[in-house]
């Protein structure tokens, strides 16, 4: 709905577009000064949340961009209130069967090329045992995406959730360049559509629809979680190694319907968060792979695929 | 249909300027057709690149920047020469850059338009450019890049436009009965100049502001470019110097350009009485101490991960010394750094003309050896079993790398006498290294960190774990050198490319000081 706030918000945009482009004469049409502070104007959204017109404003570059600076904030908004929801990913059972990348796919019909939870093969040095490493969105509470991000594209929840707004991106892929776990994906061109797919609605919460030119990653499925249930990946896994739960409340559940403790859980299995090291306050944690039950990677991981462009 | 008396009133090197704005030859059009239409092959390979999105390049999620990028740090690099020229040395009190300050400004003013050009080629959403104005955060370095170098090129228009107002003028008085456009254009642009005290006094007012403002100005355009990178926590890119890395670095390619410009000016509308061998020494000197600082900088930014070795820096650094970007960056260091510094220093020995004595050293003799060594190159990559008609390929191969080095070297020393006589080749030569070695050092500074992520590039698709430019990041690039030129071109029919009016007060301040001594020469 159109507050206050966003019809100021309007004006200051609108007013700094038009008079590069129009001069003064809209301006002077628009409700300013003496006028009664209620707006004269008239917001409606259409379906896809893209255009709104205004009243007395139709037609011109300076109009549609008005419009485009009135279209309502992230219909996500700031988030669930009191929840700070929190990842945890068990090394020791995950053995990289990779059904979490699968769900993942088959949840958002992530374009290809993309894997929004990747499963890396990693060793540490060369008398380590090798192991799995799945690596999702980190969530970070000092996200370097969503510093860079010129245009509010990418934006912190409340509920600690990095989310990413793909209609209004602008594609300069500052973000991807700023993530220090990789876990960001460019559309480099437009993602071929299902009509499944075509059938659902452009939704950041869901994240179901791929626009050319934008980047995308994972977001801990807020559509799921809203209705009280696990993120695809967290789900799909067999092993029940990936648990996910509220921080406040302290208590995280797996596959398996293991519900714990999130601070004993990371207390007694030492638990760590990757790359602690340059401060992005990740909020996805690991236990480490320690009395793994399960095959660990071959010795030698699977080298970076090589090779030219098609 | 030029007034013949106020065609007195211009000395010959200046009519000689005049005639500039007007003489079109066939090799004129020849080369304007030439860059018109490398631009307009660009604008077919950015119609493509809109028209199925950034795919068409050879940027994949790994290396989210390329060519692009090289370019927009490239081109805004070489914009600092305006800075330096116009500001630096007038407020150093260097009189002898008045001929060439006009040419500076100009390499600003197109350099910047074109780097400025580059982030929009390379969004991925040019339609949303509006979201910048409309949802601008000012958190983000990017927008720091706008208005930094929205300011700069506001400034720096202005400080190549404010000293031209009387050169415009006294177009205005040539151009009375000239082509009524140039009539109208020089009136406008002239702004009612008559050259009273007043006026000149409120000009050199104007310029002495500008010149003290366009520093900082210019030093923090690079710098925030430099951000782009170093705001982020990549290995290689996450480093404390490259502020003023880029700065010295944009310094150094920025005087090499007016160097190439300098001569091709010269060369195409016969300057020889503006544009000196002095001027060419002159900017020698300073293409020497910029190469020095630069490598300062450089060497530091290098060597303080080389010795560490730190885990995350490892990948790179190797890459970049001994791994695939190992020859570009090379180059960039011995062709684009040691051998201009080199070139314009070493033909200046005393004893460089006795070169020319050695037999060995003879021209043809070296050239022969060269061939051989490239001759040779060529035979052993081509043959591939080791049952080579040489016997042991391996030992040849891994011989070669120091017969080139050698060969190198010979040629150089040869081509020593060659250069002490011609110091306006050497100053070229040494020039369009320093560009071609700019360029892929940027280059070199963005793609190989880009490989060696903290997370090892893992799983990606054929193709995304390597970093090859396509037809059309090569085609809009050149379309944005081509675009260069031809501003730079057009400007130079439009205005004269050298201050009239600064160079005959030139004249005065020369004729009392005397000849400023040579830098000594040993």
């Amino acid at each position: 709905m159109l507050t206050r706030r966003t019809f100021l918000r309007t004006l200051a945009a609108g007013a700094a577009t038009l008079v590069p482009l129009g001069g003064g004469r809209f301006l002077r049409r628009l409700p300013l000064g003496r006028r009664s502070p209620v707006p004269a104007l008239v917001a409606a959204p259409t379906v896809d949340r893209t255009l709104v017109e205004l009243n007395g404003l139709t037609g011109g570059a300076g109009a549609a961009a008005v419009a485009y600076a009135a279209s309502p904030p992230q219909p996500t908004g700031p988030g669930i209130p009191g929840r700070r929801w929190v990842m945890v990913i068990d090394l020791a059972r995950c053995d990289g069967c990779r059904e979490c990348t699968r769900a993942c796919q088959g949840m958002h019909f992530t374009p290809a090329g993309q894997e929004w939870i990747r499963v890396y093969e990693l060793r540490d040095n060369e008398v380590a045992a090798p192991y799995w490493f799945p690596r999702p969105c980190m969530q970070c509470d000092n996200a370097p995406c969503v510093k860079v991000c010129p245009v509010s594209a990418a934006w912190k929840r409340e509920d600690g959730i990095v989310m990413q707004d793909t209609s209004r991106c602008i594609g300069c892929r500052f973000c991807i360049a700023a993530c220090p776990y990789g876990a960001r994906s460019f559309n480099w061109v437009q993602p071929p559509e299902t009509e499944a797919q075509q059938s659902l609605p452009y939704s950041d919460e869901w994240n179901q629809r791929h626009r050319k030119g934008t980047t995308e990653k994972c977001i801990f499925c807020p559509g799921l979680v809203k209705e009280g249930r696990l993120p695809a990946c967290v789900a799909a896994c067999p092993m029940g190694a990936i648990y996910f739960g509220d921080q406040e409340e302290d208590a995280v559940t797996n596959s398996q319907g293991e519900t714990v403790r999130f601070s004993e859980l990371i207390r007694q299995n030492a638990g760590y968060r990757f790359l602690e090291e340059l401060g992005t306050e990740p909020r996805v944690y690991y236990l480490p792979p320690r009395k793994r039950v399960y095959p660990a990677p071959p010795d030698e991981p699977q080298p970076a695929t090589r090779g030219v462009h098609p | 249909m030029i007034d013949g008396r106020r065609r007195q009133a211009f000395a010959p090197r200046e009519q000689r300027l005049l005639d500039s704005l007007q003489a079109t030859g066939p090799r004129y059009y020849a080369l304007v057709g030439g860059l018109v239409a490398i631009i307009l092959w660009g604008l077919i390979a950015y119609g493509v690149q809109l028209r199925y999105g950034l795919g068409v390049t050879g940027l994949r999620d790994n290396f989210m920047w390329g060519v692009y990028i090289t370019n927009f740090v490239f081109f805004i690099g070489v914009s600092h020469v305006g800075a330096l020229m116009s500001a630096i040395l007038r407020l150093t009190g260097a009189e002898w850059r008045r001929p060439i300050t006009r040419m500076a400004e100009a390499i600003t003013f197109a350099s910047l338009l074109m780097g400025a050009l580059m982030p929009f080629v390379d969004m991925g959403r040019p339609d949303r450019i509006l979201n910048l104005l409309l949802h601008g955060r000012l958190q983000s370095p990017i927008l720091w890049d706008i208005m930094s170098i929205t300011t700069y090129l506001t400034g720096s228009t202005l400080f190549l436009y404010v000293p031209m107002i009387p050169d415009i003028a006294l177009l205005r008085e040539h151009y009375a009965r000239g082509p009524a456009w140039r009539r109208r254009l020089y009136t406008i642009l002239a702004l009612g100049w008559r050259g009273t005290p007043g006026q000149k006094h409120q000009l050199e007012t104007i310029i002495g502001v500008l010149a003290v403002l366009i520093i900082p100005v210019a030093i923090s355009v690079h710098t925030v470019v430099s951000w782009i990178m170093a705001m982020t926590l990549r290995a290689g890119w996450n480093s404390t110097i490259f502020g003023p890395y880029f700065v010295s670095g944009a310094l150094f390619s920025g005087a090499a350009a007016v160097i190439t410009a300098m001569a091709a000016f010269r060369w195409a509308y016969h300057l020889e009485d503006y544009i000196t061998v002095r001027h060419f020494k002159r900017m020698g000197y300073l293409l020497i101490a910029l190469g020095l600082i630069y490598a300062y900088f450089t060497f530091n930014e290098y060597w303080t991960p080389l010795y560490k070795l730190a885990t995350h820096e490892r990948g790179y650094l190797s890459a970049v010394v001994s791994g695939p970007y190992a020859r570009i960056f090379w180059f960039t260091q011995i062709g684009g750094l040691l051998v201009p510094v080199l070139l314009l220093t070493l033909p200046t020995i005393s004893w460089v003309p006795r070169l020319q004595s050695a037999p060995l050293l003879q021209p043809r003799p070296a050239l022969a050896a060269l061939a051989a060594t490239l001759g040779l190159r060529v035979f052993v990559s081509s043959s591939g079993s080791p049952a080579a008609a040489l016997g042991d390929v391996a030992a040849l191969r891994a011989l070669l790398p120091w017969v080139l080095t050698a060969a190198g070297i010979w040629l150089f020393v040869a081509l020593l006498p060659f250069f002490r006589a011609r110091p306006i080749a050497a100053a070229v030569v040494a020039s369009l290294l320093v560009n071609v070695g700019a360029w892929l050092k940027r280059f070199v500074i963005i793609v190989p960190t880009l490989q060696y992520p903290f997370l090892p590039i893992r799983r990606a698709p054929v193709g995304w774990a390597v970093y090859r430019p396509t037809w059309v990041e090569w085609s809009i690039t050149a379309a944005a050198l081509a675009g260069f030129a031809l501003i730079y071109i057009l400007f130079s029919k439009l205005f004269p490319i050298v201050s009239i009016w600064e160079t005959r007060e030139e004249r005065g301040t020369e004729a009392s000081a005397g000849e400023v001594a040579h830098a000594p020469v040993p």
